[in-house]
């Protein structure tokens, strides 16, 4: 989760936030730095932020279909996931799951593919938009996450956003009508016997968006954690299933050791 | 009249047999010596009664060599090799086919576990000094069993097409281009093409799929032959064979079967309860046994950030990239592998057993592993500053271990070794 959530939070949680920190000063002198420059630099810690995701999260993963359907599908396939399985893990009935996820016209075996030619991709953004199935494995959500989150405008891409995770991103920045506009401040450092580099400060909010830095945080969240079950849709079932087999396991193991030490008392 | 085995004694006998000459086992052991075989390799097959926990990892090896072969079947049944082919195939067996994510996981942790198996398998060896006389045969057969195994795994590594798959074979391929003259040939030999291509893929699932089992099977065949004929070492590195009781059989020795057929199975049920925990809770294995680059499809015009082969490599991959000439590196890796196979004659120690050799030949089994340990560590980091130069210190010190075998194995002061095997009744 991310923690620079200071400077958009509705304002009495900022009163509660300043009250926090006066409290937390009093109390631990020694911690007031970092939580301060946290505040003071929102974002500044974005590559330590953690998608916390959980795929027997039923409704989170459900929410995050909606959300990929919404907003992803126009561009990202999921080309290994049909959407029969989709309905069937995430307990979507049919008629729901023809109703408000599948494209008109689409079957429920089909595999979930974008409408748009992955060459129409190549031509409008310089790059094919990559197929998401498989890629919470490949960068792992806290990559996903963290993609999501640092979106910020910046009029030298032709897009007018940029990345932190993933710098010069070829993607426009789709979500910003939900999480608003945010500028990046970058700051000038200079090692010794290098060239000065530019180095991110902390996010600037531009203009809001529809929805709180909490909602938008809650929804790359189900995002990421829908993106996490389509990477291996049997994970929940691999987990519940492995608890009984690890189970049995254990008792065979003690059924054999009762056999062996029954037969080595010959043995002297 | 009854049946007898070889040395004249009279065959054990199911009930049916005893009654008299008719029946089908009486038939059919006059056509196949089913009986004697088994009471040759299994009920009279005597083995040491002082053998610990380093002896579960023989079996453990055959165990797992069965589940390689059954889940790889399964797989073959589903995987489709080609450039085009391979990686789709992986995932629909991971989602589509009934059990499929099982089988797979299955097949791609016991790719690891038999290693974690046969190294410690091999570690016994040094601690009790299994390969001595007479089991110097028996290590080089285990030694061939182990080159095949590497060699199956890198072949079976490259088959998901995954993009660390692709690059992975790109680096070994190429080592073979170090060989002098023969070198760039023998790498366009190797492939079928120009690069790793649809038929280097095809060319490795043929080999992966038969040449290299029938192979692995043949040569642990061989280890059980020769195992059997000589007899296992013990950890007093006691020849049971020499101490033999009025009725002929070795006084310290007990029947394969039942005690060591029981005994094992408690070693098989502990693995498997491991083997679980990593196919159902955690496959990846924090990426040490399927790496997250190769849920990326092959991919020519992408390197990975850094190619690291599995874990199992990476020993010998940390002392290719430690030299910095890359002729000599390669040939540096051959000699570290090939190493082992000098070892039954590099050991002039008179006794065999850790148990009974001095401080040198200890502390170098343990500079070795160290080593041996840092070393596989230090090949997954990538290739600069100071993890190059940690690889050239452990390098020189897994070498030394070799290399000084010869001196410090003869100038080490023994502790006299006892009569009998050492054994405490539980």
């Amino acid at each position: 989760m991310r923690t620079d959530t200071a400077p958009r939070v509705a304002a009495p949680a900022r009163w509660l936030l300043g009250a926090a920190l006066v409290v937390a000063a009093a109390c631990a002198p020694q911690r007031l730095p970092a939580a301060e420059e946290a505040a003071a630099k929102p974002g500044a810690d974005w590559d330590s932020w953690h998608a916390n995701t959980n795929v027997s999260d039923l409704a989170s993963v459900q929410r995050g279909a909606r959300n990929f359907v919404s907003y992803c599908l126009g561009c990202h396939s999921l080309k290994y996931e049909r959407w029969s399985r989709l309905g069937a893990d995430l307990k979507i009935p049919p008629d729901l799951l023809a109703r408000d996820l599948m494209p008109a016209g689409a079957k429920s075996t089909d595999y979930i593919v974008s409408s748009m030619p992955p060459a129409d991709g190549e031509a409008w953004f310089g790059k094919a938009p990559p197929d998401l199935s498989l890629m919470a494995r490949v960068r792992g959500t806290d990559y996903l996450y963290q993609l999501l989150t640092t979106f910020y405008v910046d009029p030298t891409r032709q897009t007018g956003a940029n990345n932190l995770r993933l710098p010069t991103i070829a993607m426009p920045d789709v979500l910003s009508e939900l999480e608003g506009l945010k500028t990046a401040a970058f700051r000038t450092e200079t090692r010794p016997g290098a060239s000065p580099e530019q180095v991110f400060d902390h996010f600037e909010p531009l203009a809001p968006g529809r929805m709180s830095l909490e909602e938008y945080d809650g929804f790359v969240h189900d995002t990421v954690n829908f993106l996490d079950y389509v990477s291996e849709p049997t994970q929940v079932e691999r987990h519940q299933l492995g608890v009984w087999v690890v189970l049995f396991l254990l008792v065979f193991t003690w059924l054999v050791w009762r056999v062996k030490r029954e037969y080595w008392k010959d043995v002297h | 009249m009854s049946l007898k085995t070889a040395t004249g004694a009279a065959a054990p006998m199911p009930k049916a047999g005893a009654t008299g000459r008719k029946g089908f086992w009486p038939w059919l052991n006059k056509r196949l010596p089913v009986d004697k075989f088994v009471a040759d390799q299994v009920t009279e097959y005597y083995a040491p009664k002082n053998f610990n926990v380093w002896y579960f990892f023989g079996s453990l090896a055959l165990v797992v060599l069965v589940l390689q072969l059954v889940t790889g079947i399964f797989l073959t049944m589903f995987y489709k090799p080609g450039e085009a082919t391979a990686f789709d195939s992986v995932q629909f067996i991971m989602r589509e086919v009934d059990w499929g994510w099982l089988i797979r996981y299955l097949h791609s942790s016991g790719a690891s576990f038999f290693f974690i198996v046969v190294y410690l398998h091999m570690f016994r060896a040094f601690l009790y000094g299994s390969y001595k006389a007479p089991r110097e045969l028996l290590w080089l057969i285990g030694m061939l069993v182990y080159f095949a195994l590497m060699a199956e795994a890198f072949m079976g590594y490259v088959l998901p097409w995954g993009n660390m798959s692709f690059w992975g074979a790109q680096v070994i391929v190429n080592l073979f281009g170090t060989i002098p003259g023969i070198g760039p040939d023998l790498v366009l030999w190797i492939r079928g093409d120009y690069g790793i291509a649809d038929s280097t893929l095809n060319r490795f699932f043929s080999l992966h799929v038969a040449a290299v089992p029938l192979a692995l099977l043949g040569l642990v065949a061989l280890h059980l032959v020769a195992l059997h004929e000589v007899g296992s070492n013990n950890p007093d590195g006691i020849e049971i064979k020499e101490k033999l009781g009025a009725d002929g059989k070795p006084l310290d020795g007990i029947p394969f079967h039942p005690y060591y057929t029981v005994k094992d199975f408690v070693g098989i049920a502990v693995f498997l309860v491991l083997l679980a925990v990593v196919v159902f809770f955690v496959p990846n294995f924090g990426g040490l046994f399927l790496e997250a680059p190769n849920y990326e499809p092959a991919n020519p015009l992408s390197t990975p950030e850094h190619i690291a082969p599995v874990w199992y490599f990476t020993p010998y991959y940390a002392i290719l990239r430690a030299v910095p000439d890359q002729r000599l590196g390669a040939l540096l890796m051959a000699v570290a592998v090939a190493a082992f196979l000098f070892v039954p004659w590099l050991d002039r120690s008179p006794v065999k057993s850790m148990r009974y050799r001095g401080w040198m030949s200890r502390s170098a089994l343990a500079v070795f592993v160290v080593s041996f340990i840092a070393l596989g560590y230090l090949g997954m980091q990538p290739a600069q500053g100071l993890y190059v130069m940690l690889a050239r210190i452990f390098a020189t010190l897994y070498f030394a271990f070799f290399g000084l075998m010869w001196f410090y194995t003869k100038w080490d002061k023994v502790k006299p070794v006892p009569e009998r095997v050492i054994y405490h009744a539980h």
